[in-house]
């Protein structure tokens, strides 16, 4: 059972209906039983990093989040993959949920379109079970704010746009991962991206 | 590095995918579902499902619909036509599109743009005009189906929209749109430059050098287009395999 954390955040049907798609069992909650309970926890999100912090803070599902995270399988995506940051600078500081190491600022190429929207291309930087045979995927991403990687090893692939270096997948290394882009809808590497996520003990 | 975009759009009506001729005079021919299928296999790279009706008429949109279609296909959703509230646009996320374009509602009341980009992200608000030449060759901006002439003149419109929040357009040339003799180069690459959120070239492509002229002669990031591909007269495949050739860099 998959806990996807319901905070009222953005469009998450479309990664519900991926998920029942591919016929994995999850739940849409923001329930912090049904949370511990599940087997693997997924954070979704669009919008804001202040606000959509606020709303986790003020439902205490910060503290389930990080602690739920330490035993199993937990996946950000987009606004999700930059909570999982130690911070961000989007409209002014605020804390993140400090899992990896780094911070979340403006697209570090001023030149180019913003937001960063469509498909890009991602170069491989790290082995990791999230991308098990996957090879060199465009996926689908929309976002402003980018996250800047503390520490090498948490980079598991990244896309370039203009002269940036966005961080598309991250991990710790062992439970927690990460996507700026929304496998959900990535297509078909994407769904396996999900399924891979689904299989991991 | 960004893929360029290739995205048909499904004109529906009463359920049914419908294709317009320079807007009026629409032939009624097609199941969406099935055709948002075909498409999906062919490679598109998002989905437009547009209520052809719904500005003119008032009519609800088809999220059912938009409802069956989030449930197969895994890319991303576009719903146009008749969103004049943020009502709306919670029901067309809720159903399952990712972004909704807002066209004669946001002309009528630009607030729309701003208040809904503040609740939903300016990701998921996309700006659909309709644009032609006066007699003085100034780009104009039409509502309701191109049926009314709203005075505001094209340039003006789509930076007010940039900075209300749209976070991207849709450029819809009236010239060009039922011709087939290609995208309205000079007009795309005037919204272009006027704004830096992505830029959808859309009306007129014909042929398949189109798709490589639009991009190698504007900044567009994306490039859409119905009837070519209802009537299958071009796959999306086949313009995928003629952009990589000229080194145009699209998703495989």
């Amino acid at each position: 059972m998959i806990a996807i954390v319901d905070y009222g955040a953005g469009n998450i049907k479309s990664l519900k209906n991926a998920l029942d798609y591919l016929e994995i069992e999850n739940i849409l909650t923001n329930d912090k039983n049904e949370i511990k309970n599940a087997d693997r926890v997924i954070l979704p999100g669009v919008g804001a990093f202040p606000s959509a912090m606020e709303k986790l803070n003020q439902t205490g599902l910060t503290e389930v989040i990080k602690e739920e995270a330490k035993i199993k399988p937990f996946l950000g995506i987009c606004l999700g993959m930059q909570m999982i940051f130690d911070e961000s600078y989007e409209f002014q500081k605020c804390n993140g949920l400090g899992m990896i190491s780094g911070a979340v600022d403006l697209i570090s190429d001023k030149k180019v379109i913003i937001p960063h929207m469509g498909w890009n291309q991602l170069v491989l930087n790290h082995e990791s079970k999230l991308l098990d045979g996957i090879k060199d995927p465009f996926v689908y991403f929309v976002h402003s704010y980018q996250a800047f990687c503390k520490n090498d090893e948490n980079l598991i692939a990244y896309c370039n746009y203009g002269d940036a270096k966005i961080p598309a997948v991250v991990s710790d290394g062992k439970y927690v991962f990460g996507t700026q882009f929304h496998p959900e809808k990535s297509g078909e590497v994407g769904l396996k991206m999900l399924k891979n996520f689904g299989e991991m003990k | 590095m960004l893929a360029k975009r290739i995205i048909p759009c499904l004109d529906i009506r009463d359920g049914k995918v419908v294709k317009g001729v320079n807007f009026l005079g629409v032939k009624d021919v097609g199941d969406p579902v099935s055709l948002a299928e075909e498409y999906n296999k062919q490679g598109a790279d998002e989905l437009v499902f547009y209520d052809i009706t719904a500005s003119y008429e008032g009519r609800s949109l088809f999220l059912d619909l938009v409802n069956e279609v989030s449930k197969k296909i895994f890319i991303p959703l576009t719903v146009g036509g008749g969103i004049s509230s943020v009502e709306k646009i919670r029901d067309s996320l809720r159903a399952g599109a990712d972004k909704v374009s807002l066209n004669s509602p946001a002309i009528k009341n630009p607030d729309l743009i701003k208040e809904a980009s503040e609740i939903f992200g300016r990701q998921c608000i996309v700006l659909g005009v309709d644009a032609k030449r006066d007699e003085n060759g100034t780009f104009k901006v039409f509502m309701n189906g191109g049926r009314v002439d709203t005075g505001m003149e094209l340039i003006d419109w789509v930076k007010k929209a940039e900075s209300l929040g749209a976070g991207e357009i849709c450029l819809n040339s009236m010239d060009a749109d039922g011709t087939r003799n290609g995208f309205d180069i000079e007009m795309t690459d005037a919204v272009c430059n006027a704004v830096n959120i992505p830029v959808i070239a859309s009306g007129g492509a014909g042929k398949i050098d189109d798709f490589s002229e639009v991009f190698e002669k504007t900044s567009a990031t994306a490039a859409l287009a119905a009837s070519l591909f209802h009537f299958g007269i071009l796959t999306i495949n086949d313009i995928k395999k003629s952009l990589s050739e000229k080194d145009i860099l699209v998703r495989k």
